[in-house]
C-alpha cells in the first residue's frame, strides 16, 4: 500500500507547492504539465488499491502519530476498503477529466492565475483524499475543512470582481458566505466528535463502530442516547457540506466560481462528502436509529430545491439547485439506511452532474461568460458535441430508462417504495421535477432559435481539450450504470460494496411499482419540459404565477438569514457590545474610577501645602478634640 | 549556568547597546550607527534563542542560590514542562520583533507620522537604541517571570515587565490625540500605557497581598516548598478562596478576561509593531501561565470550585470578544478583541481539569503567540506602508501584494483554527478536554461557536482588505514584501505548519517531568467540587523532586 500512499498523496502536494509557490515564473504549459501530471499520478494510485482491496482486508496503513494527548492518540492513518476506494476512484476519476478540461477553460487566465488555479485544484484533491482516505473521524475533518478552504479559494478565485449586473452576489463574497456556512456545519462535526471521545475515547472508526454496540443507553439529554446527539450533530456537519436545508444557501452562491470548479467542487466530489461520511458511520447511524431525521431533512432538501431549479434563469444556477436536490436523495437515500443505493447514486451523479456543468461551461465559454439563459437558444447547431453529451447527461439525470441516473435513482426509489411510502412519494415527485427543469432548460438553451442574436451569432464548439472530457463523462453518464450497478444491483459496485454495508444488498426485480412509477413520471417530465418551453420568446419565460414568482425569489431565504441572524448580530455587536459594554460601561467605569482617584488626589492634596500654619492649626485642632473627648 | 545566562542575557546586550547607543550619539552616519544597533540587538536575540533551545533537548533545567535568606527568599529559577515553550515562544519571537521593527522605529509627533515606504529608510528614525535596549530588557523579564520558582523573584520579574513595555508604548507608539472627561486632550499613547500599567498595577496589589499571607502561612516564598505546603497541609478553607481570587484577579487582568479586558484594544493600536506583537504573543501568556503556575496547584479546592464560574467568565469572553472584534473598524483593534476570544479558550482549557484541555491550553498558548504575534507584524506592514490601519482604507491588495496575501491568509486560517495548522490542535484539545469533564460540555459547546464566530471576524476582514477592485488610489502604489519582511514571516508560517502537522513532540515534551498529568489527574476536579481531597494522600507535585531535573549548576 506504500506505493499507493505515495502516488495519491505525493504528487498532489508537490504539485500544489510548486505551482503554488513558484507557479507564476512557469510558462502555462509547465503548470498545466504539473497540475494534470499530479492528479493522473492519484488515478493511478486509486487504480492499484483495486486489487489490494478485492483481495481481502488491507489493514489501515498509519503514516505517523499526530495527536496525543490525555488519552486521546489520532493517528495520521488510512483505511484502504471498498468504501475509500470507490471514493478515490470517483475523486480521482472525475478529477483528471475536469483538470484536463480546466487546461483549456483557464487558458484566458495569466501565467499566475492559471499556476494558481492548477495549485489550488491539486490541493483539493490531497484534501479530499484525506477526507475519504481517513480511518478516524478527525482525519475526515481534516479533509472535511481541507476541501472548504479550497472550496473558499476557488470561488473567490476572481476575487478582484465586483458584483455583475444581475447577480445577487459575486466572487468574494460568495466564497466567504460558503466557508461560513460550512462552520456552522462543522461545528456540529465538533461537538459530534466530542461526544465520541467522551463516550469511547477515540475516533478511530474501527475503535468506534466496534465498541458501538456497548454505547451507554443513558440519555444524554432531551431523552436521547449520546449516539443519538453524536450522530445528529455530526449530521449538521453534513447538512453544511452536503448543502441541505438549512444551510444550502451557500452552493448557488458558489457557482461564482470558475465553472470547472462548480462541477468538480459543487457538485461531483466535495459536496458529496456529507454523504460519505453518513455511509462511513453506518453502523452508528443504525444503531442510533437517528436516520429517521436525515432521511427527511434530505427528502425535503430534494423537493424545495427542485422547486426552485425550476424558476431560475441561471444557467449555472439551475444547475447549482439540480446538486442541491440530487444531495437531498442521496441523503434521503443514506437516512433510510439505503447506504449502498446512496454510494451509487453519489457515483453517477458525478459523472452526469460534472458533465452537466463543464458543458454549461463549454457553452458560457462561447458566450463570454453571460449566464442568463433568457438570451440563449438555438446552440444545437453552433455546438454539436456541446449540445450530444448535454442531452445524454440531462437524459440521465432524468432517470431515463438504461442510462446511469436510472439504475441509482431506481434503487433509492425501490428502497423507499419498501420502508416509507412519504418518502418513496415526495422522491418520486421530485425524480417528475428534475426531468421537467432539465428539459426546460435544454429546451431553452439549446433547441428553437436564438433570443439574442448579438450574444449567439459567434458562439463556436470548445477545442478538443474541452470536448474530450466531455466526451468521456457522456459515455459515464450513458454507460456507467448498466456497467458498475448492473440490471438489479448485480453489478461490481454493489458487489465491492457488500463486506462495507453487511446485508443491506437486495436485489429487486426489475420490473417492479416503484421503478414504473419513477420513470413513467421522469419521462412525463422529459416531455413536459421539453415541449412547454421550446421555442419560447423571452418575455413568455419572464412571465410567472405567484408560486412560480416565490421559486424565483428562492423563498426569500437568503433575505429572511440576513434580516433574522446577520444585521441583528452586527447590530448587537456594534451598538450593544462595543459601544455600550465595552466602550461605555467597561471604560466609563475605568476613566471614572481614574477621575474619582485624580479627585481625592487634589482634596487630600489640601492637607500637604507644606504652610507650617495649617498643620499647626490641624495640630491644634485635633489636641483640642482628643481633650474635649476625654472630658465627656 | 546556561539557565542564568539565557535569561540575563538579553539584559547584558540591553546595557551594552545602551551604552553603545550613548557613545555613538554624535557619530556623523546615524544610519550606520542605527543600523549597528540593530544588527547588535538582532545577534543578542538570536543566541538568546539558540540558547534556549538547550532546554528543549534536556527537558528543563533549574537553579537555585541563596539571595535573601532573612525573608526567606532564594534566587531559585527553573523551567519545566509547563514554562518551556513560553521560554522558547518568548526567544523565538524576540528576534522577529527586532526585524519586523527595522525601519519603523520613530517618535511620532502630534501629528501623522511622515509616510514612507517600507523599504526605505525612515527619515525620522528616532531613539533606535533606547527601543532596542527597552525590548531586551524586556525579553529578560518575560523570561524571569516564567522562569522563577520563588515568589518575590517572580514579583519582580512580574513588575519589571511593565516598565519597559510603558516606554515602548508611551514613546514609540502611534500618534493622535484623545480628549478625556478631567485631563482635556491627552495622547492617545500616553492613554493607552497608562491604562495598561495602571490595570495591571491594580492586579498585582491583590497578588502582593497574597504572597505576603502566603509567606505569613508557610514561612517561605520558594515556590517548590510552598507546592508540598499546598499538597500536603494545603491553605485553609477560607483563606484559600480569597488567596485564588486575589491570584486570579491579577492573572485575570493580564490575559485579559471579560470584563478587565479594555486596557488590551487600547494598549495594542497604541503600540509600535514590536510592543503588539510581544504583547500579543508573550505578555499575555503570563496572565495565563500564572493561573497555571500557582492558582491551579497552590489553591486546588478553591480552583476547582470556582471551575464552573471562570469557564462561564471565558465562555463570555471567547463569544464577547469574537462578536466585538467583527465590527471594529481597524485592523489591530480587530485583532486585539479576537485575542480577548482566543485566551478566553486559553482559560477555558486550564480549568477543563483534564490533561487534554490543559495540554490543549498550554499549546494554545504558544499558538496565539505565533498567530497573532504575525497578525500584528502583518499589520504593522501594511501600516508602514499606508500609515493607517483602517479597514475602509484598503480593498483589493492582494493583486498588488501577492506575497503578503498569501502570508495573511495563512495566518488568518491558522487563527480561525484550520486543521493542518497549529491553531487546530490547541482549540480541539481544549474543547475536547472541557466536553470530557463532566458537567463542563455545555461549556465546551458554547466555546465551539466562537470556532464560527472566528471565521466570520477574520474572513470578513481578509474580504475588505485583500479582496475587490482597488478603490482607494494609494493602493495602487502599494509594494510586496522585501526580503527582510519574508524573512521575519518565514519562521512564523514554518512553526504554524510544523506544530499543526506534528504538535505530539510538543505536547510530549509539556509533560515529560509529569507537570501538567499531576496537576490534572482524572477525576481530581471532579471529585474535589463534591468533597475536599484528603490532603496526605494527594502526592505532591513532582516539581518537589528536583533531583529528576537537569540541575545545571
Amino acid at each position: 500500500m506504500n506505493l499507493t500512499m505515495i502516488l495519491l498523496f505525493l504528487p498532489l502536494l508537490l504539485g500544489a507547492l510548486l505551482n503554488g509557490i513558484a507557479g507564476a515564473k512557469f510558462k502555462k504549459s509547465v503548470s498545466a504539465l504539473i497540475g494534470v501530471g499530479a492528479i493522473a499520478a492519484a488515478f493511478a494510485g486509486a487504480l492499484t488499491m483495486i486489487p489490494a482491496v478485492n483481495a481481502g482486508n488491507v489493514n489501515d496503513q498509519a503514516v505517523w502519530i499526530w495527536i496525543s494527548a490525555g488519552g486521546l492518540t489520532v493517528e495520521a492513518a488510512f483505511k484502504f476498503d471498498s468504501l475509500s476506494m470507490i471514493m478515490a476512484l470517483i475523486v480521482t476519476g472525475v478529477s483528471l477529466l475536469i483538470h484536463i478540461y480546466a487546461v483549456g477553460y483557464m487558458n484566458h487566465e495569466d501565467e499566475r492565475g492559471f499556476s494558481r488555479f492548477f495549485a489550488y485544484l491539486n490541493l483539493f484533491v490531497f484534501s479530499m483524499l484525506i477526507l475519504v482516505m481517513g480511518n478516524s473521524f478527525l482525519l475526515m475533518f481534516v479533509g472535511w475543512e481541507g476541501v472548504g478552504l479550497c472550496s473558499y479559494l476557488l470561488i473567490g478565485f476572481w476575487y478582484d470582481r465586483e458584483r455583475k449586473e444581475g447577480d445577487s452576489t459575486w466572487p468574494a463574497e460568495a466564497a466567504k458566505k460558503a466557508f461560513i456556512v460550512n462552520r456552522i456545519g462543522d461545528f456540529g462535526f465538533l461537538i459530534g466528535m466530542f461526544i465520541l471521545i467522551a463516550t469511547f475515547g477515540s475516533l478511530n472508526f474501527d475503535a468506534v463502530f466496534n465498541a458501538a454496540e456497548g454505547a451507554p443507553d443513558a440519555p444524554l439529554f432531551l431523552g436521547q442516547t449520546p449516539l443519538w446527539w453524536a450522530c445528529i450533530a455530526m449530521f449538521l456537519g453534513a447538512v453544511g457540506k452536503s448543502a441541505q436545508i438549512p444551510l444550502y444557501v451557500w452552493l448557488p452562491d458558489a457557482m461564482q466560481g470558475p465553472t470547472p470548479v462548480s462541477a468538480l467542487i459543487h457538485a461531483a466530489t466535495m459536496v458529496t462528502a456529507g454523504v460519505y461520511m453518513v455511509a462511513r458511520s453506518h453502523v452508528l447511524f443504525d444503531l442510533s436509529g437517528a436516520g429517521g431525521i436525515v432521511a427527511w431533512v434530505g427528502i425535503a432538501t430534494a423537493l424545495f430545491a427542485a422547486t426552485m431549479a425550476v424558476a431560475s434563469f441561471d444557467f449555472k444556477g439551475v444547475l447549482a439547485y439540480s446538486t442541491i436536490s440530487q444531495l437531498g436523495y442521496m441523503i434521503a437515500a443514506v437516512g433510510m439506511g439505503a447506504y449502498a443505493a446512496g454510494m451509487a447514486h453519489l457515483m453517477t451523479h458525478a459523472f452526469f452532474k460534472a458533465l452537466l456543468f463543464l458543458a454549461a461551461g463549454s457553452v458560457l465559454h462561447a458566450l463570454h461568460d453571460v449566464g442568463d439563459i433568457r438570451r440563449m437558444g438555438g446552440l444545437r447547431g453552433k455546438m454539436r458535441i456541446t449540445f450530444v453529451t448535454f442531452l445524454a447527461a440531462a437524459l440521465a439525470i432524468s432517470g431515463f430508462p438504461l442510462l446511469s441516473g436510472f439504475f441509482s435513482k431506481d434503487a433509492i426509489l425501490v428502497y423507499a417504495y419498501e420502508h416509507n411510502m412519504a418518502i418513496f412519494a415526495i422522491g418520486a415527485l421530485t425524480a417528475g421535477l428534475t426531468a421537467f427543469y432539465m428539459f426546460r432548460l435544454f429546451s431553452i438553451v439549446f433547441m428553437g432559435e436564438s433570443r439574442d442574436k448579438d450574444l449567439t451569432e459567434h458562439a463556436h464548439e470548445s477545442p478538443p481539450v474541452m470536448t474530450i472530457p466531455l466526451i468521456v463523462l457522456a459515455a459515464l453518464s450513458v454507460g456507467g450504470g448498466y456497467v458498475f450497478l448492473g440490471v438489479g444491483e448485480s453489478g461490481p459496485f454493489y458487489h465491492a460494496l457488500e463486506n462495507v454495508f453487511h446485508g443491506e444488498h437486495h436485489a429487486a426485480s426489475f420490473f417492479n411499482p416503484a421503478m414504473l412509477i419513477g420513470t413513467a413520471l421522469g419521462l412525463v417530465g422529459i416531455a413536459a419540459g421539453h415541449f412547454m418551453y421550446k421555442g419560447k420568446s423571452a418575455e413568455d419565460l419572464q412571465r410567472a404565477n405567484p408560486i412560480v414568482q416565490l421559486w424565483r425569489n428562492k423563498y426569500w431565504v437568503d433575505e429572511l438569514y440576513d434580516r433574522a441572524v446577520v444585521r441583528p448580530l452586527k447590530w448587537l455587536s456594534r451598538s450593544a457590545l462595543w459601544r455600550v459594554i465595552d466602550k461605555g460601561l467597561i471604560d466609563g467605569a475605568v476613566n471614572v474610577s481614574g477621575a474619582l482617584m485624580n479627585a481625592v488626589g487634589s482634596i487630600l492634596r489640601f492637607t500637604q501645602n507644606g504652610m507650617i500654619q495649617t498643620y499647626a492649626a490641624v495640630i491644634f485642632a485635633g489636641a483640642v478634640l482628643l481633650v474635649l473627648l476625654r472630658l465627656f | 549556568m546556561i539557565l542564568v545566562s539565557t535569561i540575563f542575557l538579553p539584559l547584558l546586550g540591553a546595557a551594552a547597546l545602551g551604552i553603545a547607543a550613548v557613545a555613538t550619539a554624535k557619530a556623523p552616519d546615524q544610519r550606520l550607527r542605527n543600523e549597528g544597533l540593530k544588527i547588535g540587538a538582532l545577534i543578542v536575540s538570536l543566541i538568546t534563542f539558540g540558547l534556549s533551545l538547550h532546554f528543549v533537548f534536556n527537558g528543563g533545567a533549574a537553579v537555585q542560590h541563596e539571595w535573601l535568606p532573612s525573608i526567606g527568599s532564594s534566587f531559585h529559577l527553573r523551567i519545566d514542562g509547563i514554562s518551556l515553550w513560553l521560554v522558547v515562544l518568548t526567544t523565538f519571537l524576540t528576534p522577529i520583533c527586532i526585524l519586523a521593527s527595522w525601519r519603523n522605529i520613530s517618535i511620532p509627533d502630534s501629528g501623522q507620522r511622515d509616510a514612507y515606504p517600507s523599504d526605505e529608510y525612515p527619515q525620522k528614525e528616532k531613539g533606535a537604541g533606547g527601543f532596542l535596549a527597552l525590548l531586551l530588557v524586556l525579553e529578560t523579564a518575560m523570561l524571569g517571570t516564567f522562569a522563577a520558582f520563588d515568589l518575590v523573584l517572580f514579583f519582580i520579574f512580574w513588575e519589571m515587565t511593565l516598565i519597559p513595555m510603558y516606554f515602548i508604548i508611551g514613546i514609540w507608539g502611534s500618534p493622535g490625540w484623545r480628549q478625556t472627561f478631567l485631563f482635556g486632550q491627552v495622547s492617545e499613547r500616553v492613554y493607552a500605557t497608562l491604562k495598561f500599567v495602571l490595570y495591571t498595577m491594580a492586579g498585582s496589589a491583590l497578588m502582593f497581598a497574597g504572597i505576603l499571607y502566603i509567606r505569613m502561612q508557610t514561612g517561605t516564598f520558594d515556590l517548590t516548598a510552598i507546592m508540598e505546603y499546598a499538597a500536603n497541609t494545603g491553605f485553609g478553607g477560607s483563606a484559600q478562596v480569597w488567596l485564588f481570587w486575589a491570584f486570579f484577579a491579577a492573572f485575570a487582568i493580564k490575559v485579559p478576561l471579560f470584563p478587565v479586558h479594555t486596557w488590551l484594544p487600547d494598549a495594542h493600536t497604541q503600540a509600535p509593531t514590536a510592543g503588539s506583537m510581544i504583547l500579543a504573543g508573550v505578555l499575555l501568556k503570563m496572565g495565563a501561565y500564572g493561573i497555571l503556575r500557582f492558582c491551579l496547584p497552590l489553591f486546588p479546592e478553591a480552583a476547582a470550585a470556582n471551575a464552573d464560574i471562570v469557564s462561564l467568565i471565558a465562555v463570555i469572553g471567547i463569544l464577547y470578544g469574537a462578536l466585538v472584534a467583527m465590527v471594529q473598524p481597524d485592523m489591530k483593534r480587530l485583532v486585539a478583541y479576537s485575542s480577548v476570544s482566543h485566551l478566553g479558550f486559553v482559560v477555558l482549557g486550564l480549568f477543563a481539569g483534564s490533561e487534554m484541555g490543559t495540554k490543549g491550553a498550554v499549546l494554545q498558548m504558544v499558538n496565539h503567540g505565533i498567530a497573532t504575534g504575525a497578525l500584528f507584524m502583518l499589520v504593522g506592514m501594511l501600516y508602514d506602508r499606508r500609515h493607517t490601519r483602517q479597514i475602509k482604507e484598503f480593498g483589493g491588495i492582494a493583486k498588488k501584494m501577492p506575497a503578503y496575501t498569501a502570508v495573511f491568509l495563512i495566518i488568518t486560517f491558522a487563527s480561525i483554527g484550520l486543521p493542518g495548522t497549529n491553531g487546530f490542535v490547541g482549540e480541539f484539545l481544549i474543547l475536547a478536554g472541557s466536553f470530557m469533564t463532566e458537567g463542563r460540555e455545555v461549556y465546551a459547546i458554547v466555546a465551539a461557536l466562537g470556532v464560527i464566530l472566528a471565521a466570520v471576524y477574520m474572513l470578513w476582514m481578509v474580504q475588505r482588505v485583500f479582496f475587490g477592485p482597488i478603490k482607494v488610489k494609494a493602493n495602487e502604489a502599494l509594494k510586496d514584501l522585501n526580503a527582510r519582511e519574508m524573512i521575519a514571516a518565514l519562521p512564523l508560517i514554518a512553526a504554524v505548519f510544523w506544530i499543526g502537522i506534528s504538535p505530539t513532540p510538543f505536547l510530549d515534551k509539556m509533560d515529560a517531568d509529569g507537570s501538567i498529568s499531576n496537576l490534572t489527574k482524572p477525576g481530581t476536579a471532579k471529585t474535589a467540587m463534591v468533597e475536599p481531597p484528603p490532603p496526605m494522600e494527594q502526592p505532591a507535585p513532582q516539581l518537589s523532586t528536583p533531583s529528576e531535573m537537569d540541575e545545571d549548576h
